[in-house]
């Protein structure tokens, strides 16, 4: 009944034709992902550094607590965004349930996160030796963070595919927040869930290539940034 | 080397930015300040409107006479209910006649029309070893117990899901002569907690038996090797219905009080009630017309057809 070739072709045929709604899903899909890694990066890179830099109390108890939310499941970060966005819920009045701007609040809280403690590891691994000469060289403090953050930039860049790529393959904060409403919250992850519910398992695993697709190149454009 | 690579990340964040920007654009503010999706009609309803393709159809009717853009959240009747006691829809178009009236009597609903039907089927294996054929529903159900307690191989598989289906399932255990609470601890009971098509795909794989509706049942067949066996009788019926959310109860959420009205008016007209007469999948009818038949739905002329002022 499953083909694997079949559904391969299918994938092909889907993308070749330009298939309206595979479109309209994909498009979405890359829309709300890009906003949420381009919110959590604004977030998460000077959070880490902040972190990392200064010294208070409680800072190792607080990098445990962050790399502990690394396995944050994303059901239960949608279960919350939907009582806080929910129309009767604490920050109903933005009318934020079921629709992208929702998904992209609740796949942000999933990967700020990983990104912030991403971002701590890679300033943490930076050579005590440059730190030094640095600082020997009369840096002012903005100049050491950013020479820092400059340093570590592949590995920076690393956390933020990380990021995208734990926000693109996420199904369920999106369906519970989105509520995987066609043409609107529709996206890959909560399409391919619908889809294989339906029994339509060839375009359930063609939407799925489509997604690794993506993933792919998103990969290959990173890896062509950091040879140069 | 490091002035490219930074490059290459701001042109890329550039790049996301302008990925985001068609994301913003669906809230509207209007002259008062609030803040709601003006020209959007949200509706919380059962999945077999939506796995159909019956509300794409009628939605972009709707859209194209009133401008109005409706977007759907497909969900069991339970949820679906749920999210209109939140006000986080502004209708819901669902079938239990049960849980309906407690929402209309709670207060949260207003004006339910009844605008369509079919009827549930139990389907089962091909073999059909507990020998369901040509019985009544509840006949089926108590054939189904009994076979299923004597030969391990034989399961029933249950939406579990407070939907409406499993709303009817649940009723007709006890039309059979059994306690609920004890057919869901058998061994061959099986709590799927699923919407309609996981689930028959679910009683596919595992040979079981099931109560579903006949517009998924149909929309899916394809996909399936099970066999409709009981598919009709009055504990059988089907009844689609639409309610408004009491705005009262949610006077700052914004519900969408004229559009939730035009879309009752509209599902209840006789363009749309001819429409669903008409509407088929594979040569197969998918509902029966609400207009006209409130001697089978048991309702009132008024439930059907007088319209929401």
């Amino acid at each position: 009944m499953i083909d694997p070739v079949s559904a391969f072709f299918t994938a092909i045929n889907l993308i070749i034709t330009c298939n309206p709604d595979v479109m309209e899903i994909t498009s979405k899909t890359l829309q709300i992902t890009f906003s949420s890694v381009l919110i959590s990066t604004i977030f998460a890179l000077p959070l880490g550094t902040i972190i990392n830099f200064n010294e208070f109390r409680g800072k190792k108890t607080l990098i445990s607590l962050i790399q502990t939310l690394y396995a944050l499941p994303t059901v239960i970060v949608g279960l919350v965004c939907f009582m806080l966005l929910s129309r009767t819920g604490p920050l109903g009045s933005f009318g934020f349930l079921f629709t992208p701007s929702g998904m992209i609040i609740g796949q942000s809280f999933l990967i700020i996160p990983i990104m912030t403690g991403l971002t701590i590891a890679a300033l943490q691994g930076v050579n005590p030796i440059l730190t030094d000469t640095i600082k020997s060289l009369g840096a002012t403090k903005v100049q050491f963070q950013i020479s820092h953050l400059r340093e570590t930039r592949f590995v920076i860049m690393a956390a933020i595919v990380i990021g995208f790529s734990r926000a693109i393959s996420e199904v369920g904060a999106a369906i519970m927040i989105g509520g995987n409403i066609k043409g609107h919250t529709r996206v890959l992850t909560t399409a391919i869930s619908l889809q294989t519910s339906m029994g339509n398992f060839e375009l359930s695993l063609a939407l799925g290539i489509i997604l690794l697709g993506i993933a792919l190149v998103i990969n290959l454009i990173m890896g062509f940034l950091q040879q140069r | 080397m490091m002035r490219k690579a930074l490059l290459g990340i701001c042109l890329l964040l550039a790049a996301m930015f302008l990925c985001c920007s068609g994301v913003y654009a669906e809230k509207v503010t209007d002259l008062t300040g609030v803040t709601h999706s003006g020209d959007r009609l949200l509706i919380g309803t059962t999945t077999s409107l939506d796995a159909t393709g019956a509300l794409d159809e009628l939605a972009k009717m709707f859209a194209e006479q009133n401008n109005v853009s409706v977007e759907w959240v497909a969900v069991g009747t339970g949820q679906a209910i749920g999210y209109g006691q939140n006000g986080d829809v502004d209708l819901i178009m669902v079938h239990d006649r049960v849980k309906e009236d407690k929402f209309l009597d709670d207060g949260y609903g207003l004006d339910r029309r009844v605008f369509a039907s079919n009827y549930f089927l139990i389907a089962g294996p091909e073999s059909d070893p507990a020998k369901i054929k040509g019985l009544t529903a509840s006949e089926a159900f108590k054939a189904i117990a009994e076979a299923a307690t004597k030969d391990n191989k034989i399961s029933f598989i249950s939406r579990g899901d407070e939907s409406g289906t499993h709303a009817r399932e649940k009723l007709l255990w006890k039309a059979a002569g059994f306690n609920y609470t004890d057919v869901n601890t058998t061994p061959w009971y099986l709590d799927a907690a699923a919407g309609m098509g996981q689930t028959l795909t679910m009683a596919d794989e595992k040979q079981g038996y099931t109560l579903a509706d006949t517009a998924t049942f149909n929309s899916m067949e394809g996909n399936l090797t099970l066999v409709p066996y009981v598919t009709d009788g009055k504990d059988l019926l089907n009844i689609y219905a639409v309610i408004r959310v009491n705005p009262e109860k949610f006077p700052n959420v914004g519900i969408n009080v004229d559009a939730g009205k035009k879309w009752e008016n509209f599902l209840i007209s006789d363009e749309v009630q001819n429409w669903f007469a008409t509407f088929q999948k594979d040569g197969k009818p998918l509902f029966v017309p609400a207009k006209g038949d409130e001697k089978t739905l048991n309702v009132t002329v008024e439930e059907i057809s007088s319209p929401v002022e």
